[in-house]
């Protein structure tokens, strides 16, 4: 599997996008605070946060006696560049385009 | 997705960036500390490090944003430990904003680990205790989409400049 792979295989789950949304709200959190937001086993929690690992997307610090992970925005954003740029501007632009031929014609 | 009650939010105290990059320890070491090229990726200044402890650290606006009326000094800060090429901390603050340099230093590491297969990897561990406006600008969340800002994209250009010899388009930075 790419590097590209596994954040689009950690993506593709809703437990975990909603795991990174809490992380994004807030992040520096022990797999108990993560746990307390699911209804799911610990066990359960810890298997999604051991994808999300992997992708890259969360990073995991120990701080005293407790892990803590933090979200790392840096593999989306790089699939963002590598595949979603490439297929949005063309169009987006267009669309600006459109907007501002037709707001002329208006005028 | 049933959720329970979530606990207050309080503000981000760290933020951690990771990224792996095809390239050795010290080329990414140098890319960091080297004015020669930290002119060549994220905001294109120069920085300047006294690589010791107790050392000056800053960084110097690039002419683009010396016309638009920014002062000399954009980040200033001091180097607290220099272990070339794995691992820099220093302190860190926006000195060109009048309002994020009153909120004072935040403390930044920059991890250099070399991984298989000539891939490194650089972790960015930024300490913003008390420091809200600096973890909202490092965050980017006051760039709107795809304009780029704050480590996320930093680290992205870093990447790019690196590996392909050459930075991402400047349209997005300064």
């Amino acid at each position: 599997m790419t590097d590209d792979d596994r954040v689009f295989k950690a993506l593709a789950d809703p437990t975990r996008r909603f795991l990174l949304d809490r992380l994004f709200v807030r992040d520096g959190r022990t797999l108990t605070e993560l746990e307390s937001e699911l209804e799911m086993t610990r066990f359960g929690v810890m298997k999604h946060l051991r994808i999300l690992e992997d992708a890259g997307i969360v990073v995991t610090r120990k701080s005293g006696r407790e892990k803590l992970h933090f979200l790392n925005p840096v593999p989306i954003r790089l699939i963002h560049d590598r595949w979603i740029d490439k297929f949005t501007e063309r169009r987006v632009s267009a669309l600006t385009d459109l907007k501002r031929q037709l707001e002329k014609e208006s005028a | 997705m049933t959720t329970k009650t979530a606990p207050p939010d309080t503000s981000l105290t760290t933020q951690i960036y990771r990224v792996f990059i095809r390239a050795t320890p010290q080329a990414i070491w140098d890319a960091i500390t080297k004015p020669e090229w930290t002119e060549r990726f994220g905001y294109r200044v120069r920085d300047e490090y006294d690589l010791r402890p107790g050392g000056k650290y800053r960084a110097y606006a690039n002419e683009g944003m010396l016309s638009m009326g920014m002062p000399e000094v954009t980040v200033d800060g001091e180097v607290i430990e220099s272990d070339p090429p794995s691992k820099l901390v220093v302190t860190w603050r926006m000195a060109m904003n009048p309002k994020l340099a009153a909120e004072g230093f935040t403390r930044l590491t920059y991890e250099i680990e070399e991984g298989r297969g000539g891939v490194s990897r650089l972790s960015v561990i930024h300490d913003l205790t008390g420091t809200p406006g600096h973890a909202a600008m490092v965050a980017g969340d006051k760039q709107g989409p795809g304009e780029g800002g704050g480590w996320t994209w930093i680290l992205s250009d870093l990447k790019t400049l690196l590996e392909s010899g050459q930075a991402m388009s400047n349209s997005q930075g300064w």
